[in-house]
Order: C-alpha cells, then sequence, then structure tokens
C-alpha cells in the first residue's frame, strides 16, 4: 500500500481547473518530483495534499487513512510536512527557536505549559542546525539570514517535524548553483528517513535526487514514471518544446 | 509584530538586555514600599492602580502574547464583579477564599464561552471579528445591567459588605492594598512562566506567521482559546477585587469605555511584554490624578494626544524606550553562542 494515494483530484478555482482529475501514488522512502510549466498544477496539487486548499473533488489517503478534510496542524501530526514555495520561516524567531518550535510540536499541551520536553530536544534541535550549516547563527533572528539560508533553515523546520512523508514547494528557488549543489547533499541522507514529493524547476537538480518523476501540465498528469523513463518520454518533450 | 532585528545576541551589553528583569524588581519593590510613605487616601488610589494593571495584563494576555484584539476585557471583569456583589448581597458570602476564585471562575467560563464562539469557526477568524465581537459582548453586557431590576439596573449593586478571611475584614487602606498586590504578583509570575515556557513559544509562533504554524501541527486557535480564557481569568479576579475595593458595582464596569481605556493603557506601555501594560497603567493613572485637578478641562485633550501619539510614532510603547526590540521578543530556547560548547550550556532556562 502507497504511503500517499491521491485519487481524482480536482481543484477549481472559479472558472479555472487547476487540477482535473489528478491520481498519484508515493512509497515508504521513495523520492518523487513534480514537474511540468509554470501553472500546470505542482503547488496547488502540494497544497491540497498539505491541507492548505480544499479539493473541489478526489480522496488523498495518507498512511491508509483518509486524510481529505483534515486539518493542515492533523495532516502535520500524521506525519505530513509541508516546506512551502515561499520562504516563510518564523523572522522574529532566533534561528533556534524556529527549529525547536517544530521540534516539540508533537508535545502535549501540558508538557509545553512545563516545559517538559526542552532539555531533551535541545540536542535533536543542535543537530538539525548542524546538518544544515546554521549552529554558528542558531542565536540570530532568522530575518537576518540570507535567502539561500532561510531556504535550509525552512527545511530543517520541516525534517523537525520527524515527516513520514516531506512536501517541498521549490526548495532551490533563488539559490546560487553552489547553494543548490549543497542542497541536494542535504537532502539525499533524508532518504532513510522518510518519502519526498518535491516541486522544481530545476530538472538538473531534480534527475540526480528523484526515483520518480510525474509531470503535469493544464492540471492533468500526462506522465508518470522513472527517471530515464520521463527523459524519454515523447509527451513530455512536446510539453517542454524539446525536438527529439 | 515588529520586524525583528538581526542584532547578534553578544552585541548587547549585559544591563541593556536585562532591562526587563532590572524593570519588574524596581517596580514591585516601589509597590511594596508605597503605603509605607504613602498617605491612606493615596495607597486607595494606588490599589485601583494595581487593579487596573491586572486587567491590562489581561488585555495584553489576549493581544501581546496571543494575537486575540479583544475589547470586550470589561465585560469579564464586569461579569465577574457583578458575580461576587451578588454572592455578598444575597448569599452574605465575603471570604477571600471563596469570592475571588469565583471572579477567576466566572472571569474563564465566560471568557471560554465567548472565545469559543468567536475563534474556533471553520476558517481562523480576522482581527477586525474578534474585535468586534468582543466589543458588541461589552456593550451588550452593559445594556443588559443597566435594564436588568435584579442587578440594580442603572445604580447598579451598593454597599457591598467588606471582603474576609476568617475573622478577618481587609479594609480599603493598606490591607487590602496588599491583598491586590499578592494577588498580582502571582498572577504576574503566573503569567511570565506561561509566556516563557514552551507554550509561550508556540504562541510566539502563533503571532509571527499563524497560518504557518498549523502546518507544523498546531492547533493555533485552540493554544488562543486557552490563552484568551486565561486572560479572562485574570479579568474577572481584576474585577473581584475592583467590587469588594470601591464597596459597589454599577453597569460602566462591563462597558466599551472599561473596555477601550483598558486597551488604550497596554498599549501606551506596550504590549507583548507583561511589564509594559503595568506601567501604561501607572503612568496614565498618576498623570490623570495629578493633572485632572490642576487642568480639569485641557486634560482630557493632553491624555487623548499623548496615547494618540504614542501609538503612531512608539508602537512599543513606553517599554520600548528602554528595552531592546530583542529582549522584549524574547528567546526561548537560549542556544549556546558556540555550537561546540553546545553541551557544556544549560538549556533548560527560559530567556
Amino acid at each position: 500500500m502507497p504511503l500517499l494515494e491521491v485519487r481524482g483530484l480536482i481543484k477549481v478555482f472559479g472558472r479555472l481547473v487547476a487540477l482535473g482529475g489528478v491520481d498519484l501514488a508515493i512509497g515508504e522512502n521513495e523520492f518523487h518530483g513534480l514537474i511540468g510549466p509554470n501553472g500546470s498544477g505542482k503547488s496547488t496539487l502540494m497544497k491540497c495534499v498539505a491541507g492548505a486548499e480544499v479539493p473541489t473533488a478526489g480522496t488523498i489517503r495518507f498512511a491508509g487513512q483518509d486524510i481529505t478534510a483534515a486539518t493542515p496542524a492533523k495532516r502535520a501530526r500524521s506525519g505530513l510536512t509541508l516546506k512551502f514555495q515561499i520562504t516563510s520561516v518564523f523572522p522574529g524567531l532566533t534561528v533556534y527557536d524556529n527549529v525547536l518550535l517544530a521540534v516539540q510540536a508533537r508535545s502535549s499541551t501540558a508538557g509545553l505549559v512545563f516545559s517538559r520536553t526542552r532539555v531533551a530536544l535541545h540536542d535533536r534541535v543542535m543537530r538539525l542546525l548542524e546538518r544544515f550549516q546554521l549552529a554558528q547563527r542558531c542565536a540570530e533572528r532568522a530575518a537576518a539570514l540570507s535567502h539561500g539560508q532561510q531556504q535550509w533553515l525552512e527545511i530543517a523546520v520541516a525534517l523537525a517535524c520527524q515527516p513520514r512523508l516531506l512536501l517541498l514547494d521549490e526548495p532551490t528557488a533563488g539559490m546560487s548553483l553552489e547553494e543548490r549543489r549543497i542542497t541536494g547533499e542535504l537532502l539525499m541522507p533524508i532518504k532513510r528517513d522518510c518519502s519526498l514529493l518535491i516541486v522544481e524547476h530545476d530538472l538538473d537538480f531534480i534527475r540526480n535526487i528523484c526515483d520518480f518523476l510525474t509531470v503535469l501540465d493544464h492540471g492533468n498528469i500526462i506522465d508518470s514514471g522513472t527517471v530515464s523513463h520521463i527523459q524519454n518520454s515523447r509527451k513530455v518533450r512536446e510539453v517542454y518544446h524539446i525536438r527529439a | 509584530m515588529a520586524a525583528a532585528s538581526p542584532t547578534p545576541v553578544g552585541s548587547l551589553r549585559g544591563y541593556q538586555r536585562h532591562m526587563i528583569p532590572i524593570l519588574e524588581i524596581v517596580l514591585f519593590a516601589v509597590f511594596a514600599a508605597a503605603p509605607i510613605v504613602l498617605q491612606d487616601y493615596m495607597t486607595v488610589f494606588v490599589t485601583r492602580v494595581i487593579i487596573l494593571a491586572l486587567l491590562a495584563l489581561s488585555f495584553d494576555l489576549a493581544w501581546g502574547y496571543s494575537g486575540i484584539m479583544s475589547f470586550g476585557q470589561a465585560l469579564f471583569f464586569g461579569a465577574a464583579g457583578y458575580g461576587v456583589a451578588l454572592l455578598a448581597r444575597d448569599l452574605q458570602m465575603t471570604s477571600a477564599f471563596i469570592v475571588l476564585p469565583a471572579a477567576l471562575v466566572i472571569g474563564l467560563g465566560l471568557s471560554l464561552a465567548i472565545g469559543a464562539f468567536l475563534l474556533l469557526g471553520r476558517h481562523p477568524p480576522t482581527t477586525i471579528f474578534v474585535a468586534l465581537g468582543t466589543l458588541a459582548g461589552s456593550y451588550v453586557a452593559d445594556r443588559l445591567a443597566r435594564d436588568w431590576y435584579y442587578l440594580g439596573g442603572q445604580n447598579g449593586i451598593p454597599s457591598i459588605p467588606p471582603m474576609t478571611a476568617g475573622g478577618y475584614e481587609f479594609a480599603e487602606g493598606p490591607a487590602y492594598y496588599y491583598l491586590a498586590l499578592t494577588v498580582l504578583v502571582i498572577v504576574y509570575l503566573v503569567c511570565r512562566f506561561v509566556v516563557r515556557s514552551q507554550f509561550g513559544l508556540a504562541l510566539a509562533g502563533v503571532r509571527e506567521h499563524e497560518a504557518r504554524i498549523a502546518f507544523l501541527g498546531y492547533e493555533a486557535q485552540h493554544m488562543k482559546l486557552a490563552m484568551f480564557s486565561l486572560a479572562g481569568a485574570v479579568a474577572g479576579l481584576a474585577g473581584g477585587l475592583y467590587a469588594f475595593h470601591e464597596g459597589f458595582v454599577w453597569p460602566n464596569m462591563l462597558g466599551v469605555v472599561v473596555s477601550t481605556q483598558i486597551v488604550l493603557y497596554a498599549l501606551f506601555g506596550g504590549v507583548g511584554t507583561l511589564i509594559g501594560p503595568v506601567i501604561g497603567v501607572m503612568a496614565i493613572e498618576i498623570a490623570s490624578f495629578s493633572l485632572s485637578d490642576s487642568v480639569p478641562k485641557i486634560w482630557p485633550i493632553v491624555l487623548g494626544l499623548l496615547l494618540l501619539f504614542a501609538i503612531l510614532f512608539a508602537p512599543a510603547g513606553l517599554i520600548g524606550l528602554v528595552a531592546s526590540e530583542r529582549e522584549r521578543l524574547g528567546d526561548f530556547g537560549r542556544p549556546p553562542l558556540q555550537p561546540r560548547q553546545a553541551d557544556a550550556m544549560p538549556d533548560d532556562a527560559a530567556a
């Protein structure tokens, strides 16, 4: 049984059909890339899966449970975490507190009020910050970080939730080539712990880290399969206007 | 919330990073010593200031820490005041061990009910919806009290007997002053504990980016409801103290004038810190007390301009003049400056 199973997902905004009946399945520890031209519905699909948008029709099952009507908080607690396309760290909090906020999210209210888990979670926070090369700046406000570092902080925050499926919407947007390379290296080890659904315009980047690709165009899936299958797909080439 | 400062933690001088604790110690030391040096009529005045400081704290918990713009704190204040006045009038209950918990429970229950109605909709409510909802609640309660004979109508409930503890009567003056101050100190410490806890960090996340925090697994509206209820409980406690201090309750205690007044007091002192609203109440009440006799006609205009000026040009309030933005925002995890020293640094203390 796949970890995430999307069936017949439709999302309509007024007269615009953003998703026209999408089917998608992602297995455990699978890195799945979502590509397509601008406006093809990639981000809308991510938002529907994470609960940021309510689908017009269709079902979303995660770990065997129907989560179509679940709140974003319930989805997050069940192991589904989204990194938004637009950087959305908590700018006024320190880098450390940004990660602590995510790490402690599954603590009980009483545990939070009495700060029972703060000491126990410290090592986890520091490990994540060191992994994303942010430990030296942990005492600074998140707003003081560069754009690339804010993107890394946000991925660290997403991983701090210990997701079973991580949804990354354009994690390398606005990054330099070097930052993109480092981001790829940072993401590879998480395969041991979770699955990944990633939207990205940088096709080289997505080819390097993903096992499977799904190509969307005008809200519909035009092809899906392994990276080599997609690279040789005629339909995909047509969408991207690549001459054979 | 204001934009974040990129100032690293080490660049502020020690006293600049600890202005708020210094202010807290100085202010509460002054409060503790006040009845010794003040005449009795001034002690009565400062008792009122302390009770209003409790009410301002309740607004701060709602707006400054939870992002709930409540124009209805007087509703919980007045309802608890009426509640304990009825206990004293109809059931002859004046024991502090009954009336103060009763005031707290009335404030808590009412704010829980109103908060659930306003905050737990299908979609997160807008600030203006909550502001108007609480304002309407305060207005309706005022009108209801004015027209309800059982509550004394326009005249309210007069001649409330003094609060007691065993055989002891808390008469107006130093005795009641220290009772009110004890309640303020306890409430302050409880609030300090809550807002600096890990729960306080979650609230900071709600204030910073409410839409985002749900995707980490937090139920933001439930957290806000918990804080709104705590704020209502504090306002109720203030109302109970106020009723026995003044010896009567009247519809104005529930109305929009008190609700708005306390919003302005808290904003003037500086919300988002606990000490700010206490300073705001002290500053305005002391200035009002001093100037309303000498320049009674122009004082309301001066007060209005002062508040307008503060809100427009010093949005962080008086506290913003002495405490850095970094200190006001606070840290929760207290990370070590050098990551390599992580194991040697304790991280269990709140910032």
